[in-house]
C-alpha cells in the first residue's frame, strides 16, 4: 500500500541533505516499525509522507495504492487514507477537540464522496473511543491539546485515529511521554485498528512498546537511509547492544 | 486659551455645512453647552495625540466623501432570528413604517427629534452630560458636536427586566448621507436591557450613545457595522456604571474605510463589571480604530477591555486604551488585550496600550500582540483531513473566540460567528 522509493529529500530553505535515498514497502495488514538513533530523519520521512512544508523532494516517489502521494496536499492525503500521529501533537487554543475532530471527520468523507456523520452519532462515536483510551469527556471540550500533558496528547493522536480510521498510519513515537499504563492503552488502540486492509509504520527508540504492538517487519534508519530491514529480532538487537555494531556493519 | 486659526477655520467650515435642528426647551440648553464646548476644543487635527495614526479628516470635511451604499443579498439581516423591537434609521432618517410598535412592558422609548416639545424628565438630566464628562482628560470632539447637532436618536429608559432587545437598525441609502445621531439609555436599578445596533448607518455616520447603568442594573450591548465598503464612522460610547452594574458592550466590524469606535466607561459604584469587546475584519481599505478609556472610581470593580483585529491586503488596525485605577479604587481588576492577526506583510496593526494606577491594592494586567496564522497548526489541521481554507477559518475565528465569549447570549453569539464565517469564507481565497 506505501511505495517509498529512493526519497532524497533535502531542506527547502538550507542546503541539508536529510534524506538519502530510502526505500521501504508496506503492505496491507503489516505492521513496520522503524528504529534508528536520533537525527537520523525518521521525523522528517513522516513529515514529508504527510505534505509538510519545508521539504523538498529531489529524487525518488512514495505512493499510496498507487496514487502519487507527494503530489498531493496534506488535506487529500489524509482523505486518501494517511495519517500521522505527530512525534510533537499542536496546541490549537480557541478550537475545541470535538469540532476540530468532527470537522476533520466530515471534509475526509466530503472529500470521499460520503454523506456527513450527524451530531448525534458523531457524539456517540466519539465518547464511546475516548472510554477505551481512557480520555474523560472534559478533555473532549478543551481545545485541541492545550493544557493536555504529554501522555494525554499522545493518547488524543490515538484518539484521532480511531475516529478517523485511516488505511495507512504513522506512529512517530507516538509511545515517548507514556507511563506504563498509557502505553497499554494506546497499543490497545493500535492492535484494535489492525486488520488487513491497514498498515502501519511505527517509529520508536523503544523494544518495549513493540512488545505490545508486534512487528512484522523492522527497519534500522541512520543518515537518512534504511540500514537494515529484519524481523522482530533486529529491535531485540538494538535494545540489548545499541546501534554501534549495526552502523559499524552498514559502513 | 484661543484655537489655532486653522482649527477655527476647520471647525467654522464644518458648522456652515450643518444645521442646529429645532428642538426648542431643554435640549436647546443643552445643545448649547455642547456647543460651547466644541468652540473650546476644535475639531480633531492631525496633529492632536489622540489621533496620532487615525486621519479624522474624512470625519470633519465639511463635504462627506461619496460612499456607495453596499447592499449584500448572501446572508440574512443581522439578528433576524432574535425576537426583538426594530427601530429603523435610513441615512440617520427615522423611518416609522419600517419600525416596530416600540410598546414594551418596563421599557419607555421616545424619539430624541420629539424630546424637545415633550419633558422627557429623565433624558434632560442626562443628553450630553456624561458626553461632557468623558471629554476630560482627553477631549472628544465629534461627540461634543454630535451633543449641539444630532437630527434625531432614541431615549430608551428601562425600569424592569426588559421581555426584548431593541434593535437600531441603521441602512445606507444615499452616497452622500451625513448622519448624525444621538441615543440616551437609562437603565433604572436593578433593571436589565439588550441594545443591538447593526448597519452602516450612511455614508458618514456621527453617532453617541450614553448610557447610565444604575445600581445592580445590567446593559448589554451588541452592535455590527454592516459590511458598506466605502462608509465612515466616528461612534462613542459614555457609560457610568452604578454599584454590582453590569455592562457589556461587544462591536463587530467587517469592511468600512475609516472607523473610528471610542467607548468611555466610568466605573462609579462599588462591584460593578465593564466589559469593552470588538472583533474587527478588514481587507484593503479599510481602517478600524478602537479607542477605550476605562476610569475605576470605586472599590472591587472589574473591567475588560478584549479587542482582536483580522487585517489582510494593507488594512490597518488601531487600539488605543487605558485603564485609570482612580484613588481609592482599591481591589480594582483590571484586564486589557488587543491582537491582531495579520494574513500577510502589507497589513498593518498599532497599539497604544496603557495603564495609570493611583491605588496600591489592584491588579491590572495588559498586553498586545500582533502575529500571523501558525502555520504548525495550519498543517497540523489539515494533515486530519481539513482543507486549507476551512482551517484558516477554523484559526481565525479561534483567534477570534476570547473577544466572542464577551457576546452571552447563546443566539446572538451564534448569529455573530455565522457573519464572521461568512465573511472569512468570502475573503480567504
Ligand atoms: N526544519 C529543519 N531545519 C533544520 N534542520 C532540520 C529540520 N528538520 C530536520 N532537520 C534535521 O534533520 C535531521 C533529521 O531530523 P529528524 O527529526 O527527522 O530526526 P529523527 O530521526 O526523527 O530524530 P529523533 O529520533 O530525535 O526524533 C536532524 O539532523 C535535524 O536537525
Ligand atoms: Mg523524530
Amino acid at each position: 500500500m506505501l511505495e517509498i522509493k529512493n526519497l532524497h529529500v533535502k531542506l527547502e530553505e538550507e542546503d541539508k541533505q536529510i534524506l538519502k535515498g530510502v526505500d521501504l514497502t508496506v503492505e496491507p495488514g503489516k505492521v513496520h516499525a522503524i528504529m534508528g538513533p536520533n537525527g537520523s530523519g525518521k521525523s522528517t520521512l513522516s513529515y514529508v509522507l504527510s505534505g509538510r512544508d519545508g521539504y523538498e523532494v529531489t529524487d525518488g516517489t512514495a505512493t499510496l495504492d498507487g496514487h502519487d502521494l507527494l503530489d498531493m496536499d496534506p488535506e487529500e492525503r489524509a482523505a486518501a487514507g494517511l495519517f500521522l500521529a505527530f512525534q510533537y501533537p499542536v496546541e490549537i487554543p480557541g478550537v475545541g477537540n470535538m469540532t476540530f475532530l468532527r470537522t476533520a471527520l466530515n471534509a475526509q468523507r466530503k472529500a470521499r464522496g460520503e454523506p456527513e456523520i450527524s451530531a448525534g452519532d458523531f457524539l456517540k462515536l466519539i465518547r464511546e473511543k475516548a472510554k477505551t483510551l481512557k480520555i474523560d469527556a472534559e478533555m473532549l471540550k478543551r481545545p485541541v491539546n492545550v493544557g493536555f500533558s504529554g501522555g494525554e496528547k499522545k493518547r488524543n493522536e490515538i484518539l484521532q485515529m480511531a475516529m478517523l480510521e485511516p488505511t495507512m498510519c504513522i506512529l512517530d513515537e507516538t509511545d515517548s511521554g507514556l507511563d506504563v499504563d498509557a502505553m497499554k492503552l494506546v497499543a490497545e488502540g493500535v492492535n484494535a485498528l489492525r486488520d488487513e486492509g491497514r498498515g502501519f509504520l511505527v517509529i520508536t527508540h523503544y523494544q518495549r512498546l513493540l512488545d505490545h504492538i508486534k512487528p512484522d517487519v523492522v527497519h534500522i534508519m541512520s543518515n537518512g537511509r534504511i540500514i537494515k530491514t529484519g524481523g522482530p529480532d533486529l529491535a531485540l538487537e538494538v535494545e540489548n547492544n545499541g546501534y554501534a555494531d549495526l552502523l559499524a556493519e552498514a559502513n | 486659551m484661543a484655537l489655532p486659526q486653522a482649527k477655527e477655520d476647520a471647525l467654522a467650515a464644518r458648522l456652515e455645512s450643518l444645521t442646529k435642528p429645532a428642538s426648542g426647551g431643554w435640549l436647546s440648553l443643552a445643545r448649547g453647552q455642547a456647543e460651547a464646548r466644541l468652540h473650546e476644543m476644535g475639531l480633531p487635527g492631525r496633529r492632536d495625540e489622540y489621533w496620532r495614526w487615525t486621519n479624522p479628516t474624512t470625519l470633519i470635511s465639511p463635504e462627506v466623501t461619496p460612499a456607495a451604499p453596499y447592499k449584500p443579498t448572501d446572508e440574512a439581516p443581522a439578528f433576524d432570528a432574535i425576537d426583538r423591537v426594530k427601530l429603523v434609521f435610513v441615512d440617520g432618517v427615522f423611518d416609522a413604517a419600517a419600525s416596530d410598535d416600540p410598546a414594551m412592558a418596563g421599557v419607555e422609548i421616545s424619539r430624541l427629534a420629539e424630546a424637545g416639545q415633550t419633558d422627557v424628565h429623565w433624558a434632560r438630566e442626562m443628553y450630553g452630560l456624561l458626553e461632557a464628562q468623558g471629554q476630560s482628560p482627553v477631549k472628544r470632539p465629534l461627540a461634543a458636536l454630535n451633543s449641539a447637532y444630532a437630527t434625531d436618536g432614541v431615549l430608551i429608559r428601562v425600569t424592569g427586566k426588559a421581555e426584548k432587545p431593541v434593535h437600531l437598525v441603521y441602512y445606507h441609502e444615499s452616497e452622500t448621507s451625513d448622519a448624525i445621531l444621538h441615543h440616551c439609555v437609562r437603565v433604572e436599578e436593578g433593571a436589565e436591557f439588550t441594545l443591538l445596533e447593526s448597519g452602516p448607518a450612511a455614508a458618514r455616520f456621527n453617532k453617541v450613545l450614553e448610557v447610565e447603568v444604575a445600581d445592580r442594573a445590567s446593559f448589554h450591548h451588541i452592535r455590527t457595522q454592516g459590511r458598506d465598503h466605502e462608509r465612515r464612522a466616528a461612534t462613542h460610547i459614555f457609560a457610568r456604571l452604578g454599584t454590582e452594574s453590569r455592562f457589556k458592550t461587544f462591536t463587530v466590524t467587517a469592511n468600512g474605510v475609516m472607523t473610528r469606535n471610542e467607548v468611555v466607561v466610568e466605573l462609579t459604584g462599588d462591584d460593578a463589571l465593564a466589559h469593552v469587546a470588538g472583533a474587527a475584519m478588514g481587507d484593503g481599505d479599510f481602517h478600524h480604530d478602537d479607542t477605550v478609556f476605562v476610569t475605576h472610581d470605586a472599590e472591587r470593580c472589574e473591567s475588560r477591555q478584549v479587542f482582536k483585529k483580522v487585517l489582510r491586503n494593507g488594512a490597518e488596525g488601531i487600539f488605543q486604551g487605558k485603564i485609570l485605577v482612580q484613588p481609592g479604587a482599591q481591589k480594582t481588576d483590571g484586564y486589557q488585550i488587543s491582537q491582531s492577526l495579520l494574513l500577510d506583510d502589507d497589513s498593518q496593526f498599532l497599539a497604544k496600550p496603557e495603564l495609570e494606577i493611583y491605588a496600591d491594592d489592584v491588579s491590572c494586567s495588559h498586553g498586545s500582540t500582533s502575529g500571523a496564522i501558525d502555520d504548525t497548526a495550519l498543517f497540523y489541521l489539515r494533515s486530519r483531513g481539513v482543507p486549507e481554507r476551512e482551517a484558516q477559518s477554523l484559526l481565525v475565528l479561534a483567534f477570534l473566540a476570547e473577544a466572542l465569549d464577551e457576546i452571552e447570549d447563546e443566539a446572538i453569539s451564534e448569529d455573530i460567528r455565522g457573519r464572521l464565517e461568512g465573511w472569512l469564507s468570502r475573503r480567504m481565497a
